[in-house]
């Protein structure tokens, strides 16, 4: 099989850890560089925290795996520093089509509202997306990735983790304060640790074929239910980077794999589909099952499960990788404030009770979209089949139809950290909510400003452009506290008036800030370090800012 | 029998013999399969015109009462 790209091959490298005569102590330590466990390490080491990242591999994602990358993740690897690399490279759509055996049933436009950094979506291969992360990895002196070493036990001792780890050069021992488990859907550690994940097996399987050819299909998501090339079964046509397309093939559960995925069986399906006259290169093929399950609790004590260890989706609506870096956005700041000092250890509770919730919301998500496209009786095809056909002239039914749905970052609306709104806002930026995104000053971004690993405080200044004494006093004490400082942010502040010690300007040029979040004069923001909203009010009050931020870290 | 909030169970229709008739009528020529989609299309039709989630809730509970 041809190959777009060739995966570089990562050398082991011996560590001074390995001849240590006590084991050495790493405050955190991930299993598994897959894309969450190294968001993980590039969160840890944005936060200032040493860690460590062990793989058992020595080389990126063996085939592209993960196609589409939601604005969210985009949003969370733009504060990683590989955000942009990967809109570079990948292929950004909005349009999509749906159709229906012969017939083109609606299409539709994720068509984003204008203004905001990231589109809705990117395509781009997983291997792509792990090597940015390798190489963001190796700039940065905190976080290091040890390759080929496989982490064989994990034993919990009382005030640390004990692992042991296999390299080419024999075994060796390390403990950590918190052991981040990112190794994957099968996740050794999980079974290890006698524990489960748990949910849904679908009865189908599903043939991927990544391609490369030269072709002016546009760059769109294409999907089929039940195609003249593919009766029976559902289709997806997908562009990612170097003219390389996934077609996916819904194969059923009789389907025997090793037989499908070979080029003999696979080259007359896609000639089938894209004509005898249309000329391609098979790159990779694969035939895959799915599940949607989840572990019922993703801490357990001194071990945060991430990722597809902690919960498993179907491809449909891609949510696996996207969620799992939103796992690892919630993770890692609270970490910080607890070796800190700053934050009880039970604010790590709140990432298993905030990001379950959001596993909840992604399983349902992926097996509704799921259940459309493989329908599981006969009475739910015909179901499926009487939408799709009313689809294609009745409006209405175009909202039933689910191939999938777009990957949405979860609101946390009943967490614990939050501050409930006691006043009215005309702003969907309710607590719980990931920061929307408005362009600021010179062609800059309010995500980038705020993707400072910090609390932030966004402060609308009076109509006439001035803050009052008090205000003033206010907001400098929040922003030089040495318990945890606030980087303030003040919008609408006139040129000639002197900036408070210790914040920034923003300038809101287009407005367009101050109507995303209904700024009336007054009002204040609070934002959590990964961007999600703690609290907001109208008015500055020292005492409720400060009981909303112990709120936000666990402290009461 | 299953008390409802919104979902009218008085008599609404005007001529309920003429529906009655068409409904049955609508099925005359299809097959077997052709009659199921067409009534889940219908299904779907009336649902989106009825449009309230609360009144859907309270017909799909008394459709399958006592069946199972
Ligand atoms: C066909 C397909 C299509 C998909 N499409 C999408 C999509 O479009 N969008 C999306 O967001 N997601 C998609 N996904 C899901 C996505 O690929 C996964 O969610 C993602 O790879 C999970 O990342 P992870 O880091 O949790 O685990 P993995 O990527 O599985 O990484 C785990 C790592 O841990 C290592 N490891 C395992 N055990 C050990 C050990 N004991 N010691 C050390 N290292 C260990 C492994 O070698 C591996 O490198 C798709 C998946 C498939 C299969």
């Amino acid at each position: 099989m041809l190959q777009s790209h060739q995966n570089p091959v990562y050398e082991f490298v011996h560590s001074s850890d390995q001849d240590a005569p006590t084991p050495v102590h790493h405050p955190v330590i991930i299993v598994g560089a897959g894309p969450v466990g190294m968001a993980a390490g590039l969160d840890a080491a944005k936060q200032g925290i040493a860690a460590l990242i062990l793989d058992d591999n020595n080389t990126v994602s063996i085939g592209s795996r993960a196609v589409c990358y939601a604005k969210r993740a985009l949003e969370v690897l733009d504060r990683l520093g590989c955000g942009q690399r990967m809109v570079d490279k990948g292929i950004t759509w909005n349009l999509g089509k749906v159709f229906f055996r012969d017939d083109q049933v609606y299409s539709f436009n994720l068509l984003p509202e204008a203004d905001h950094e990231r589109p809705a979506f990117i395509n781009l291969q997983q291997y792509y997306l792990e090597e940015y992360m390798v190489d963001q990895i190796n700039q940065q002196e905190t976080v290091e990735l040890r390759w080929k070493s496989r982490v064989t036990q994990v034993e919990e001792k009382a005030n640390h983790v004990q692992i042991q780890v296999e390299t080419p050069e024999g075994e060796y021992t390390l403990t950590c304060d918190y052991l981040l488990v990112g190794d994957g859907a099968n996740s050794g550690i999980r079974k290890m640790m006698g524990l489960e994940s748990s949910g849904q097996v679908f009865q189908d399987r599903f043939l991927i074929a990544d391609v490369v050819m030269e072709t002016d299909f546009p760059p769109e998501r294409w999907f089929w239910f039940d195609p003249p090339f593919h009766k029976g079964g559902s289709t997806l046509l997908h562009r990612q980077a170097d003219n390389v397309w996934r077609i996916d093939f819904q194969l059923g559960w009789d389907a025997d794999p090793e037989e499908e995925k070979k080029p003999e069986n696979v080259i007359p399906r896609l000639k089938a589909m894209l004509g005898e006259e249309t000329e391609f290169e098979l790159e990779w093929t694969s035939v895959y099952t799915f599940q949607c399950r989840r572990m019922e609790k993703f801490r357990h004590g001194r071990l945060l499960f991430i990722g597809d260890a902690a919960h498993q989706v179907s491809p449909f609506g891609a949510r696996g990788a996207n969620s799992g870096i939103q796992d690892t956005d919630n993770l890692l700041w609270k970490v910080k404030l607890v070796l800190d000092g700053k934050a009880p250890d039970t604010l790590l509770d709140s990432y298993d009770e905030e990001r379950v919730y959001a596993a909840d919301e992604n399983l349902l998500n992926s097996t509704r979209s799921t259940d459309f496209i493989t329908p599981k009786s006969p009475v739910s095809n015909t179901f499926r089949n009487a939408t799709l056909l009313l689809a294609e002239e009745y409006p209405f039914a175009r909202t039933l139809v689910n191939s999938g749905r777009l990957s949405l970052p979860s609101v946390y609306h009943s967490s614990s950290l939050n501050t409930a709104d006691e006043d009215e806002f005309d702003s969907n930026m309710v607590p719980g909510t990931p920061s929307t995104d408005a362009p600021v000053n010179e062609s800059d971004w309010f995500l980038r400003v705020i993707g400072n690993n910090r609390f932030n405080g966004l402060f609308f200044a009076e109509q006439d452009g001035t803050i009052s004494e008090a205000n003033r006093n206010l907001l400098t004490t929040l922003a030089n506290s040495d318990d945890i400082a606030i980087n303030i942010l003040i919008v609408g502040l006139t040129a000639d008036q002197t900036l408070p010690n210790g914040m920034v300007r923003l300038a809101d040029n287009k407005g367009l800030l101050t109507e995303r979040f209904d700024g009336k004069p007054g009002t204040f923001y609070l934002f959590r370090p990964d961007q999600h909203i703690a609290a907001r009010w109208r008015a500055l009050d020292q005492q409720k800012i400060a009981a909303a931020l112990n709120r936000a870290t666990g402290r009461s | 029998m299953i008390e409802t909030q919104h979902l009218n169970v008085q008599p609404a229709l005007k001529r309920p013999d003429d529906f009655y008739n068409a409904l049955v009528d609508m099925h005359r020529d299809l097959s077997e399969e052709q009659s199921q989609l067409a009534n889940a299309k219908l299904i779907l039709l009336l649902a989106n015109h009825i449009g309230d989630e609360a009144t859907l809730e309270e017909a799909l509970k008394i459709a399958t009462e006592g069946l199972n």
